[in-house]
């Protein structure tokens, strides 16, 4: 693994942290049948922080952020994104997932829309913004993340790390205030893996609040403001990375970072 | 040691492929001969086929098209053996039409004609969209022509969704979805079943814009009928059942188990079992009087096995379906009745297109099975034709036919669902 996710040197003029609370979770809780996988989480995300979640497989990182736009839901605590409580109440569903973007590991494009439909749908039908409108914005994302000339392909005719940064500027495309990143490029060749991460240090770089479950290390170091490592279903610890990397104080801590980064 | 070392001069330009096959002589060497067995094999299945077709051809090319019975045929034929036609000529009209008075053929022609232009624009997304206000109004339009009666009929039976539509829309910012859902239902129905008719009547009376003569159910028969059941079953059992199948998934514990217990029913009883509660057991529910069409007692029943089956191979289509889409659309904000249309139906349908198809062939088939209970759908007709003193004792020549036009419209659907799925296809797995 790369101590750098790319070779340049970061922009940090807009990476600003605000005092804006973006997600506010206390005590939350979570089950699966009996089997406990979320425990007692607490986590604030400021507006414009760049967080990095590491740890085992297994350890409950997808699980939480998928709790944060109720693709999976929490039996106890309090989750509060952009102000707005999660609760059962299908409107403040509807208006946080329209505010938070996710990306997955397996892209999970719509095979059957092309590129550019893929990226006007939920404009179109959730937002409803114009057709026209819709389709000038989404080829503004497509430019961005460096594609614009596939926008009439379908997700099946791209490689995995095209489908990737189509995937992100899909999620773009709602405009959201925060962006959730479930190992990104875990499914990806190591040669597509640089082109999307270098899409997200330019998001980074543009001032996104963002949560990203990942094992790239480089990218941690390079973008991230804090780095939480998870075990077990809690935060076992967090800290700013240089410290995370070079100090870690956990047990649990050192022996991953041993593993995954091979001292 | 061997040496291992190796570095490339130049680089091999792109070429193309060798020419295998070629023409007539290449193409048969490369199917049919390609080695010793398939040799045998081929022969074999030529020869087979040769003898088949030696003792069929004959018959069928047989000199009886003028004939007016089997008697004639025979005298005809003078003891070869040969398919007696005459009673194709004489009766063709007969196993299109059934008993429907001749005068009035034009509206079954005309029906289906229409049928065609409001079907087109479903089946091939080429054509202009706008063609599909036709395909909305068609419904109504069809068994008014067929059945005759006053033009408010269709009329009133379009108020009927209008009425729903509104129900809904009005209901909904005030007494919530689900009862707005409900009362899309209820008002509908209730206008239907109670209000339509006098208000037609009345309408007719005061207004009688355009009436067409009237055609009794039991008029009908033929391929008319068959078709006439089979497009109306087919058009209906895939909303149908793709209501099922939503429903067989749904979290709602009563949604749930209404729907597996209709689907398990329907797919547990036979469809003669069904035809024969539509002509008899109805009846005895019925309040006595009442006139419940027979033809659109059997359609119903004929929807409803194929509802049932639909919801199986829809339900198929949607299991194949990876749990991300789902994922991606609720986290783009997509609610449930758009992540369906949007992004889970067009693909689970796309999936099951074969076994969609295959169902609807099924249905149109099985249409026949009304024969039973007395409509002269075809079969039912053909014995009725033999029942006749000039015809008595021809069988091939007249199941030959049927099953002709039957192969045509089958094969039409299952040519059209291969057309389809290879439109479908967008980029490679
Ligand atoms: N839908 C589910 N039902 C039951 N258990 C699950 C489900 N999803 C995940 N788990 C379990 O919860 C634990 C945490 O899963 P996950 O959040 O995916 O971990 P991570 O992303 O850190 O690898 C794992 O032990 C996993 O087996
Ligand atoms: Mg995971």
């Amino acid at each position: 693994m790369s101590e750098f996710a790319v070779e340049r040197q970061i922009d940090r003029s807009q990476m600003e942290v605000s005092d804006k609370v973006a997600v506010q979770i206390t005590h939350m809780n979570k089950w699966y049948g009996t089997f406990h996988v979320l425990r007692d989480i607490n986590l604030s995300v400021n507006e414009g922080e760049r967080i990095v979640i590491a740890g085992p497989s297994g350890s409950g990182k997808s699980t939480l952020i998928r709790c944060i736009n109720r693709l999976e839901e929490h039996q106890s605590g309090e989750i509060i994104v952009d102000g707005t409580e999660l609760s059962s109440d299908l409107k403040n569903i509807d208006k946080i997932r329209s505010e938070v973007g996710m990306v997955f590991q397996h892209f999970n494009l719509f095979p059957h829309l092309t590129i550019l439909e893929n990226c006007t749908l939920a404009p179109i039908w959730v937002r409803k913004i114009p057709r026209k409108e819709a389709e000038e914005t989404a080829m503004h994302f497509l430019e961005k993340v460096k594609i614009p000339e596939q926008a009439l392909k379908y997700p099946g005719q791209l490689s995995g790390g095209q489908q990737q940064r189509v995937a992100i500027a899909r999620s773009l495309c709602m405009m959201p205030r925060i962006m959730l990143f479930d190992e990104p490029t875990s499914a990806l060749d190591p040669e597509m893996i640089k082109e999307v991460l270098e899409t997200m240090i330019q998001l980074a770089e543009e001032g996104m609040t963002m949560l990203c479950v990942t094992h790239e290390m480089g990218f941690a170091k390079q973008v991230a403001n804090r780095v939480i490592f998870m075990d077990q279903g809690q935060i076992v610890e967090q800290n700013e990375p240089n410290e995370f990397f070079n100090n870690p104080q956990h047990e649990r801590t050192k022996l991953f970072l041993s593993q995954i980064l091979g001292h | 040691m061997v040496d291992i070392h190796f570095v490339r001069k130049s680089m091999i330009e792109e070429q193309e492929p060798p020419v295998a096959t070629t023409g007539v002589a290449g193409w048969i060497r490369e199917n049919l001969f390609s080695s010793p067995l398939n040799a045998v094999l081929s022969i074999l299945s030529l020869a087979f086929i040769f003898y088949v077709l030696s003792a069929l051809l004959p018959w069928i090319i047989s000199p009886t098209w003028a004939a007016t019975s089997l008697g004639e045929c025979r005298e005809i034929l003078a003891g070869h053996e040969g398919a007696c036609w005459g009673v194709i000529r004489e009766r063709w009209l007969q196993l299109l039409f059934g008993f429907y008075p001749r005068e009035l053929y034009w509206r079954v022609v005309l029906d289906f004609a229409l049928l065609i232009v409001a079907v087109a624009p479903v089946l091939f997304t080429g054509l202009p969209r706008k063609m599909l206000v036709f395909s909305a109004i068609y419904p109504f339009l069809m068994p008014w022509l067929l059945w005759g009666g006053s033009v408010w009929n269709p009329i009133a039976a379009a108020l009927g969704f209008v009425l729903g539509y509104y129900a809904h829309k009005l209901a909904k910012p005030t007494l919530g979805s689900l009862a707005a859902v409900i009362l899309a239902f209820v008002i509908p129905i209730i206008w239907w079943a109670f209000l339509s008719g006098p208000v037609v009547d009345a309408l007719a009376s005061v207004l009688p814009l355009i009436t067409l003569e009237g055609v009794e159910s039991r008029n009908f028969g033929g391929f008319m009928l068959s078709i006439t059941i089979g497009v109306v079953a087919i058009a209906i059992s895939l909303p149908i059942g793709i209501v099922l199948a939503l429903g067989r998934q749904s979290n709602l514990f009563i949604v749930r188990s209404l729907s597996v217990g209709f689907i398990e029913f329907i797919r547990g009883v036979p469809l003669i079992t069904l035809l024969f509660v539509a002509s008899t057991l109805l009846n005895i529910f019925m309040p006595p009087g009442t006139d419940f069409d027979i033809i659109l007692r059997v359609i119903i029943m004929v929807t409803l096995f194929a509802s049932a089956y639909m919801a199986e191979v829809v339900r198929g289509g949607l299991a194949a379906l990876p749990k991300g889409q789902y994922e991606a659309a609720d986290a783009l904000g997509l609610d449930f009745w758009m992540a369906q249309r949007l992004i889970i139906m067009p693909q689970a349908l796309k999936i099951s297109i074969p076994g969609i198809v295959s169902t609807f062939i099924g249905v149109f088939k099985d249409t026949t099975l009304v024969s039973i209970i007395g409509l002269l759908d075809p079969i039912g007709l053909s014995t009725s034709i033999r029942a006749d003193q000039a015809w008595n004792g021809v069988v091939w020549e007249l199941y030959g036919f049927i099953a002709l036009m039957f192969f045509i419209f089958c094969f039409s659907m299952s040519r059209y669902s291969m057309f389809l799925e290879r439109k479908l296809q967008t980029g490679h797995r």
